[in-house]
């Protein structure tokens, strides 16, 4: 079953082309990763996706809803999260706070509850404190709960942040980057977080990796874009043999260039 | 003794005024990154709307009050929506250039309906002064006071439990991360500028309350800057130290240094003050030190 569609997607910034009529689909409940050299618009997609740009022509279909040009709000309410490639949390708050906001959303009550905390409020509040305990529990960061956010070390706040872009309980996650700048264990601790948020949590993930060995270990399915164009899509083999992929990394000759 | 004790009583109710006012402009700062230049018009503005509903139109003072809270959120609102949504992603310095004309624009509004000289509204509370010990502090002095701590309490409340109050600090912290967080900023800015209106608006009423009113109340707004640039731009805790500070600094000025060199000390400490805090301490008392990672 196909959960997301992008068709001829295109993004330029001036006379920059990030983006060059891209089409994909991404299935129910798969890893899908977009790999490319830096600079090859992957961030820029997840971006369009989810509503932080707004590409100048093509569609992305979501939930059978044409979202293109949907503000970045309302796409979230729908049911995209994502995470940053530059961490982007709440620094000032406290791991819990950071996570309570991804459970923004779902809080309804207004301000004269909130503040009398009666009826309406407690309850939602009681629900959500328990679905972000379990999140807690699953990214293994019980002992930093209280603690506040900017004073973490970088890998413990990446892991806050796919935390929060869980607790907004969305269908499709896009996770730009999650190993970036992290040593062996702690991408392999990754690794598995994004597994099991896969697996048991049923979420259909989009995911930006440089870390090859990752990104062959744990995607159904990668795409890979190089200068703002596909060059190709398949499964994790198919995209180890394809030539186009290794010229792009490599820097083989391009088409048509003279030596 | 008394007389510095009295000094100080009268510099925290006029400091807790100014720091009402700076918070209104660190709301603004914190949401949306704008220094708004029209923040003691706003104040004058919401001085005329109660002044407009209590003497000309007859309405009881407390019934007045909380009508002008609700018109002075809805000038915000309209402010917001007219001159400020159409200017989102201009850089920041057109936008507040546009808060100066913004300002501009309030005054002579408020010049050619009511004119430039000061009007007073009907008393309210008793001339009697309250008298604890050897000080004595006027009625609307004390409902001043409380009035603006009340609020503080409120405000902290609402930025600490509130899902709006939280979404917005979330806004300040990281516009990006709040929108994928399913959070409308653009609602945020809007409340952010209706909350500024409000919190302005009822430091006219409470300053032309006691004092009576006029055009030049505008010039609250500049006395703010001192009390802001004390505090940190964008630190609420740091807009009511900061403004209960300034408002203490002036009276004490005015009382001890004014008769020594004839007058006109109070009005310039507060500026004095900011000079020397932007020498050492440039981002505040409170305010977050920006350090770009490169």
């Amino acid at each position: 079953m196909i959960k997301l569609e992008v068709h001829d997607l295109f993004l330029s910034f001036g006379g920059i082309e990030a983006l060059k009529d891209i089409s994909f689909s991404v299935n129910n409940k798969e890893i899908f990763s977009i790999i490319g050299p830096n600079g090859a618009g992957k961030s820029s997609l997840l971006n369009c996706i989810n509503g932080l740009y707004h590409p100048q022509k093509g569609k992305i279909i979501f939930k059978q809803t044409d979202i293109t040009n949907w503000p970045a709000d309302k796409i979230a309410k729908l049911g995209i999260g994502r995470t940053f490639q530059n961490l982007e949390l709440f620094k000032g708050m406290s791991v819990l706070d950071n996570l309570m906001l991804g459970r923004h959303n779902h809080l309804k009550y207004g301000i004269m509850p909130s503040i009398v905390w009666i009826g309406r409020a407690s309850k939602e509040e009681i629900t959500s404190r328990v679905k972000v305990e379990k999140i807690i529990d699953l990214l293994e960061i019980q002992s930093v709960r209280k603690k506040t956010v900017g004073t973490l070390p970088y890998g413990l706040q990446k892991r806050v942040e796919l935390g929060r872009a869980l607790a907004v309980d969305p269908e499709i996650m896009l996770l730009d980057e999650p190993m970036a700048g992290m040593n062996e264990e702690e991408r392999e601790d990754m690794a598995r977080f994004i597994l099991d948020i896969n697996e048991e949590m049923d979420k259909t993930i989009i995911l930006i990796e440089h870390d090859m060995s990752v990104v062959m270990d744990i995607s159904d399915r990668i795409m890979a874009l190089d200068f703002g164009e596909k060059i190709a899509d398949g499964t994790p083999e198919q995209i180890q043999n394809n030539s186009d992929v290794l010229n792009a990394y490599i820097g083989g000759k391009e088409k048509g260039q003279v030596a | 003794m008394n007389y510095f004790i009295q000094l100080i009583v009268s510099g925290v109710v006029l400091g807790s005024i100014y720091a009402l006012i700076a918070l209104g402009f660190v709301l603004i700062y914190k949401a949306t990154r704008v220094l708004n230049f029209a923040q003691g018009e706003l104040l004058m503005a919401g001085a005329y709307i109660a002044f407009a509903l209590t003497v000309q139109l007859h309405i009881p003072f407390w019934s007045a009050f909380f009508i002008a809270m609700l018109l002075c959120a809805l000038l915000g609102l309209i402010i917001e929506i007219l001159i400020l949504k159409p200017l989102i992603g201009e850089p920041i310095i057109s936008i507040v250039m546009i808060t100066i004309g913004l300002s501009i624009v309030l005054k002579a509004i408020v010049e050619m309906i009511w004119g430039t000289e000061t009007r007073v509204y009907p008393a309210i509370f008793s001339t009697q002064p309250i008298t604890l010990g050897a000080i004595s502090v006027s009625k609307s002095s004390l409902f001043s006071l409380g009035a603006a701590i009340t609020l503080f309490i409120i405000f902290h409340l609402f930025f600490k439990f509130s899902s709006t109050g939280i979404a917005m600090r979330a806004v300040a912290d990281d516009q990006q991360a709040a929108q994928s967080m399913g959070i409308n900023i653009k609602k945020i800015f809007a409340i952010s500028w209706m909350v500024a209106a409000l919190v302005a608006g009822i430091g006219g009423i409470l300053i032309g309350n006691m004092n009576g009113i006029n055009v030049s109340l505008g010039m609250f707004g500049l006395k703010v800057f001192p009390a802001v640039i004390l505090g940190g731009l964008d630190s609420v805790p740091g807009a009511i130290i900061g403004g209960i500070t300034i408002g203490v600094l002036e009276s004490l000025s005015g009382g001890y240094l004014d008769p020594l060199v004839g007058g006109g000390v109070k009005m310039v400490a507060p500026f004095a003050i900011l000079l020397v805090i932007l020498l050492i301490k440039p981002y505040g008392l409170f305010g977050t030190e920006e350090i770009e990672k490169v």
